[in-house]
């Protein structure tokens, strides 16, 4: 399909930062054909990262009023169809049937439909809140007074998120998590143990290697019962227990799934007209030696959004960037670049008190992940350039990433 | 243009080569840069995208990396260089003088 085609159809099914970045890529690599963008939420695109964070704790309404992609659809001729919800694909015709009866035909159709909060399974598990949309941080905010008693179901990001910024609002907070640390899905033990000291220091009170076995509606409170036979009163709960994929429109019309919907590196699914991006899409990772990973993260949907456009005009392009995700909890600043759980050793980098690097070594020494938490003036310039150095396969002397006064971006130029 | 709108800054050698700091002035904050070739420049110290100081970043070359979601600026024009970030950053001018960098903040 060539750029010079104005008559071609492009749509984007999720009207999220992927698929907003898309549809902008798309103008910017020359695409002059419609495109349309297909959302369930009433808002154009947004930044969800902050909704977790400073959104729910300091109020700050401009760090979701929309994104700088979003702010450019008018000018590109970009079509934003909110509110809609797309039935179903029927891919041998080429097209989509909107809810509310409106059929879109495509010639090229990228699904970057997200995923969904995962509820808790057991009895009264709805009477929990759960964070994905604007809307749904709304509603968390309006709770979220001061002297109210919250449990927080999931020691993960958003769960560890959410009680900070519950804690910093004035609420007395809980945190239930099932393993017995606290961020073992993302982050190693070293940083998990600062997040946590951190979090008690704020009055966070922790129920490690406990489940939640039901919640019942007390009227004047809501009771949460644990595996441990401990039982919890809250005026609010809220569960931060991961996120599921939405995969059904690619699935009912045939499509391959694989923890998400299955691309290749080229972010092309099994139908060759039909591309996926972004929390909703499993793809290959040539800079991770081809493993197959979903990443549900705020620069992994940009940059699949970006490089699917190119894609969908004709590119090449494979994975160009590592895993990695931030997170902010109180001061502390968290970053994951790579995956630290395929290494086989780590040397630890001090910065600060409460401020950590490690790099993650495999067994021939090479760099290939960094996650490190501190303030972000102290760990930020280190672990991006350990993302360089990670994507130079480099395999640096462990001496001196462990001396905190070496200059880390002298081994860049070795 | 008035003398007083330069503003002493710092040391020269304050700065690594291809490095920045933060220099604050009157309730506003600067990021102040330094180029591998010891050319020196000033910019807005906050990132257009979210208020982060951008002198918690990395420098390569004439691109200064926002820490928070690399957003990436080069700071000799302050031209943002793509998504996240779309506006531009401002600039001011820099001269050195007797081994002081001094940045009109008015300009």
């Amino acid at each position: 399909m060539t750029n010079e085609a104005a008559t071609g159809k492009i749509v984007i099914v999720g009207a999220g930062e992927c698929g907003g970045r898309a549809a902008v890529a798309l103008r910017e690599r020359g695409w002059k054909g419609k495109i349309t963008v297909v959302g369930e939420e009433t808002l154009p695109p947004y930044e969800r990262p902050p909704l977790s964070k400073g959104f729910l704790s300091n109020k700050d309404e401009t760090s979701t009023s929309g994104n700088g992609d979003a702010a450019r659809f008018g000018a590109l001729e970009i079509e934003h169809l909110s509110n809609v919800k797309v039935e179903s694909l029927n891919r041998s015709a080429h097209t989509l049937s909107l809810a509310d009866g409106r059929h879109l035909s495509y010639d090229r159709l990228l699904l970057a439909t997200g995923a969904s909060a995962r509820r808790p399974s057991v009895p009264g598990g709805n009477l929990a809140l759960c964070l994905r949309t604007r809307a749904d941080a709304e509603n968390i905010r309006s709770r979220l007074l001061p002297r109210k008693k919250v449990v927080i179901i999931g020691g993960g990001l958003i769960g560890l998120e959410l009680a900070a910024s519950a804690t910093i609002l004035g609420c007395s907070v809980t945190l239930i998590e099932r393993n017995d640390k606290v961020l073992s899905r993302c982050a190693p033990k070293s940083i998990a143990d600062i997040v946590e000291t951190r979090h008690r220091a704020e009055g966070v009170r922790f129920i490690l290697g406990a489940g939640v076995t039901s919640i019942e509606d007390r009227t004047d409170a809501l009771l949460v019962s644990t595996t441990t036979g401990l039982t919890l009163n809250a005026d609010v709960v809220i569960a931060g227990i991961g996120a599921l994929p939405n995969v059904a429109l690619a699935q009912v019309a045939g499509l391959a799934i694989e923890n998400g919907i299955s691309t290749n590196e080229f972010l092309q699914t099994s139908d060759p007209d039909i591309f996926a991006a972004g929390d909703c899409a499993s793809t290959i990772h040539p800079l991770l030696d081809g493993v197959r990973l979903r990443l549900e993260s705020w620069r992994s949907a940009l940059e699949q959004g970006e490089r699917a456009a190119r894609n969908m005009l004709g590119g090449d392009v494979g994975q160009g960037t590592l895993p990695w995700f931030w997170s902010d909890q109180f001061e502390l600043c968290l970053q994951v670049v790579g995956l630290p759980q395929t290494a086989a050793a780590t040397v630890e980098r001090w910065l600060g008190p409460d401020a950590l690097l490690n790099f993650h070594l495999d067994g021939e020494g090479r760099l290939v992940a960094a996650s490190a938490v501190g303030q972000l003036n102290l760990i930020a310039k280190d672990i991006r350039v350990a993302e360089m150095l990670i994507v130079q396969s480099a395999r640096p002397d462990p001496r001196l990433l462990a001396e905190p006064g070496y200059r880390l971006k002298t081994l860049l130029a070795a | 243009m008035m003398i007083g709108n330069w503003i002493d800054a710092c040391a020269a050698d304050d700065i690594e080569t291809e490095d920045v700091i933060r220099f604050d002035h009157e309730g506003r904050t600067f990021a102040i840069y330094r180029t591998e070739d010891d050319r020196y420049f000033a910019t807005a110290g906050q990132c257009t995208h979210e208020a982060v100081h951008l002198a918690s970043g990395l420098v390569m070359g004439t691109i200064i990396e926002c820490p928070k979601h690399n957003g990436r600026f080069d700071f000799t024009s302050g031209k943002a260089k793509g998504a996240p970030v779309c506006v531009d950053l401002r600039t001011f001018p820099v001269k050195v003088e007797d081994d002081r960098v001094y940045v009109q903040v008015d300009a």
